[in-house]
């Protein structure tokens, strides 16, 4: 069924497809397409689904890596389907599977929702006691204070993170790996001054401290945001609050 | 526009298990359940040392049983384990300056390293003196 | 105004724990589990430990070193529990772990005390 032969030939896919009027549960279907040296795993469901079976559906918009919406799993792996080359996983069968740790609402659509209620809890907008006059001018920031979370800001919300996460996986309550990294970037922007709002948010137990640091969402991250590293900075500081706020009297804090 | 069956999939309980990383991570956690054990068998060193000669060596005759030896041989190895990945993870866990600038990762757990050998010498010189 | 948490305090002697187990198990993994039982090394005589343990700063140093390592092997323990066997139980097996690490430490204070004391 599966077959790459020399120059051209082609590639199986493996796809999992859900209906949920039809199916009680998802099964698999196979597809072959043509083994293109330049095509990702989401040019060969484009061809799929224009050519071999337009009722497949799955999420996809700009195809470079940049807008996160064609999170799946491929072979096991969360990945961008747009970034993810058919010839990296040749021989094949490839096979692909909605996003991990998420319900599917068909084929390999997932719904996002428990994510999308949980990343307002967190905040993550510039929070201030007093906004400065318009007349007064922009917020300025040294190259330093951008570097203190720039590498935060990258987070593209394709929630690979959430697929690779076990505890996410076996517990849903856990606020999670992007939410958590979003809450540090704006506690360390120079111009917020929410961080206590988040922390009481955070310190809850499905917060941080649902996180064992088995590190995956870091290394499955598209960009490079390192949630993992996040998260542990968050905890110490969480920490160091708390030990604060028990040995100075209130007055003090 | 989600109230359609949505199908939730079953997580198994061997989830850790086709993967490395995975496989790795729960490793480490069951590092724990060695540590403990040998918190246990430290206390029965310093309650043998405390009644006296015989069961000193009593001890020693225990420690040396084959079943024991096994046990701290793995032990030993899940020390290993829980001191390698502990030393990797601390500079991506915490943000380490110095006079401002941030210390490479290389430096953090080279240096932790240097720590481990210099407690081990002390351990040492203070049990055998 | 921050709510009063436990975790955070938990997770500090974790750490801390973590420390301890990481650079001071391996060698007394070696010494005490391998090379004195197995006699790659000639143990250390009976009267010179008892005067390590007998004295007052041995005492509470290894107290302290016990009570981390028992409270970092609860915590790690009980996470690998909820996410291991999936289990729900979750504040029965945080006093399980926890109690059993509380129990342990009285029984290293009374074997150091009884034994330093000698």
């Amino acid at each position: 069924m599966a077959h790459s032969s020399g120059n051209t030939g082609t590639i199986g896919l493996r796809v999992s497809r859900y209906r949920p009027d039809q199916d009680t549960k998802p099964h698999w279907q196979e597809y072959d397409v043509p083994l293109r040296r330049e095509w990702t795993v989401l040019d060969a469901l484009n061809h799929v689904k224009n050519e071999t079976d337009p009722t497949l559906s799955f999420r996809w918009s700009c195809r470079m890596g940049i807008c996160g919406s064609c999170g799946m799993n491929v072979d096991g792996e969360p990945r961008l389907t747009c970034g993810t080359f058919l010839a990296d996983h040749a021989p094949g069968p490839i096979r692909i599977e909605p996003l991990a740790n998420f319900p599917v609402v068909r084929d390999l659509v997932i719904d996002m929702d428990d994510f999308m209620q949980k990343l307002p809890r967190v905040k993550p907008w510039i929070i201030r006691d007093e906004e400065m006059p318009v007349d007064d001018g922009e917020y300025l920031q040294t190259p330093e204070e951008l570097d203190a979370y720039k590498q935060f800001s990258m987070c593209i919300n394709c929630m690979l993170c959430y697929a690779a996460c076990p505890v996410y996986g076996l517990d849903p309550d856990f606020v999670g790996p992007a939410a958590i990294a979003l809450a540090e970037r704006y506690d360390l922007d120079s111009r917020d001054q929410g961080a206590r709002e988040r922390l009481d948010v955070l310190i809850e137990h499905e917060g941080v401290w649902g996180c064992t640091f088995v590190g995956e969402c870091t290394r499955v991250c598209p960009q490079h945001v390192d949630p993992a590293g996040a998260i542990q900075r968050y905890k110490l500081k969480a920490a160091k609050e708390s030990v604060k706020a028990l040995l100075l009297p209130r007055g003090a804090r | 526009m989600t109230d359609a069956r949505t199908y939730r999939r079953p997580v198994s309980t061997w989830w850790w298990i086709g993967k490395r990383t995975y496989f790795v991570f729960v490793m480490r956690e069951l590092s724990s359940i060695f540590i403990a054990w040998f918190v246990v068998f430290l206390l029965l060193l310093v309650a043998a040392v405390g009644r006296g000669g015989t069961a000193y060596q009593g001890f020693l005759d225990f420690a040396a049983s084959p079943l024991i030896v096994a046990v701290n041989v793995v032990t030993f190895l899940f020390v290993v384990l829980h001191t390698v990945t502990w030393f990797s993870l601390t500079p991506k866990a915490m943000d380490v300056r110095s006079g401002g600038r941030p210390v490479p990762a290389w430096a953090v757990i080279a240096s932790q390293y240097v720590g481990l050998a210099v407690v081990s010498v002390c351990v040492l010189w203070l049990v055998t003196r | 105004m921050t709510k009063r948490r436990v975790e955070p305090f938990v997770w500090l002697m974790f750490s801390g724990g973590g420390v301890v187990a990481a650079v001071f198990l391996p060698v007394l993994v070696f010494l005490f589990g391998l090379a004195y039982p197995l006699g790659w090394l000639s143990p250390p005589d009976r009267d010179h430990l008892s005067g390590v343990v007998g004295n007052p700063l041995t005492i509470l140093v290894l107290l302290g070193m016990f009570v981390l390592l028992l409270v970092h092997s609860a915590h790690r323990f009980r996470y690998t529990l909820y996410d291991g066997l999936q289990l729900k139980a979750q504040r029965t097996i945080a006093v399980l772990c926890y109690g059993a690490a509380a129990v342990t430490s009285v029984a290293a204070v009374v074997v150091l005390l009884s034994a330093g004391l000698r």
